[in-house]
């Protein structure tokens, strides 16, 4: 139990950090070890097959290409001109007033059933896999097609147009 | 493995929530705090990401696969929003040298 409350006070101390860094190399990082937090979490929910995606998909690969696109793009002037201290201000007051929000309509719910692990193999890559390619089998097809496209985007949109046209 | 999964029996499933909003505020607070692209794109990955959290909480508690299957697709989805994206920031940066969104402010129509 204790184990819980621990991740999750790293994950929401790390993910405070990724938004107050300065450097943004540095939030990356942040950002990395959040996920890593987020990967404890999926295992301590027995949700070992997300633990491996969100460890291999999310911290593999798109986390190095965020940190790719950002050593292309030459920030050396650490440059961000910072916001005035109003409009932070009213930042960090609207995400609080969602938060409250969202906190005072969850007690008004009032569900506090503790989460318990009915069927233990429920995260497994073998239970999952029978979902996955029985019920939701269309989606899953549909879902290379859009990785497919989303890559001619980026390639169409990412390289340089010829001069001469 | 065990012994791992047994440290969340007694934990609400109302500590989940409260974890998840949280984390979703503090991304939406670094949307609204921050002016490089980059790290806007950052906050938006961390909101999808809490958001992935309580729905693979949610089908543990109902004892639900498709949950989980959810939270894939919505990964996939992640990839290429990212890649997309960054393909997108990558191309502002060229056209005017910055990736302050404030510059940015000529796309008003």
């Amino acid at each position: 139990m204790n184990t819980f409350y621990f991740i999750a006070f790293l994950s929401i101390f790390f993910s405070i950090l990724v938004i107050t860094a300065k450097n943004p190399v540095h939030s990356i990082l942040y950002l990395v070890l959040t996920f890593f937090t987020f990967t404890i979490h999926y295992i301590l929910l027995n949700a070992q097959f997300l633990a491996i995606v969100n460890f291999i998909v999310y911290m593999g690969a798109i986390l190095v290409l965020f940190l790719y696109t950002l050593m292309l793009i030459n920030l050396n002037k650490d440059s961000e001109p910072v916001k005035s201290n109003l409009v932070k201000i009213a930042a960090v007051i609207g995400g609080g007033c969602l938060l409250v929000t969202v906190v005072a309509s969850l007690k008004a719910l009032g569900v506090s059933d503790p989460v318990i692990l009915k069927d233990p193999g429920l995260g497994l890559v073998k239970n999952l896999g029978k979902v996955l390619f029985n019920e939701f089998l269309l989606p899953f097809e549909i879902s290379s097609l859009l990785l497919l496209s989303a890559m001619v985007g980026a390639v169409l949109l990412a390289t340089k147009e010829p001069k001469s046209v | 493995m065990e012994s791992l999964t047994n440290t969340i029996k007694e934990v609400p499933l109302n500590h989940y929530i409260l974890l998840c909003s949280i984390i979703f505020s503090i991304g939406v607070m670094g949307v609204l705090l921050r002016r490089n692209a980059i790290v806007i794109f950052m906050s938006v990955e961390l909101m999808l990401n809490s958001v992935n959290l309580l729905l693979t909480a949610f089908s543990v508690y109902r004892g639900d696969a498709s949950g989980q299957v959810f939270v894939f697709f919505i990964m996939a989805l992640a990839a290429a929003e990212v890649a997309v994206g960054l393909a997108i920031i990558v191309m502002i940066y060229r056209n005017t040298n910055s990736i302050d969104i404030n510059v940015l402010n000529r796309l008003k129509w």
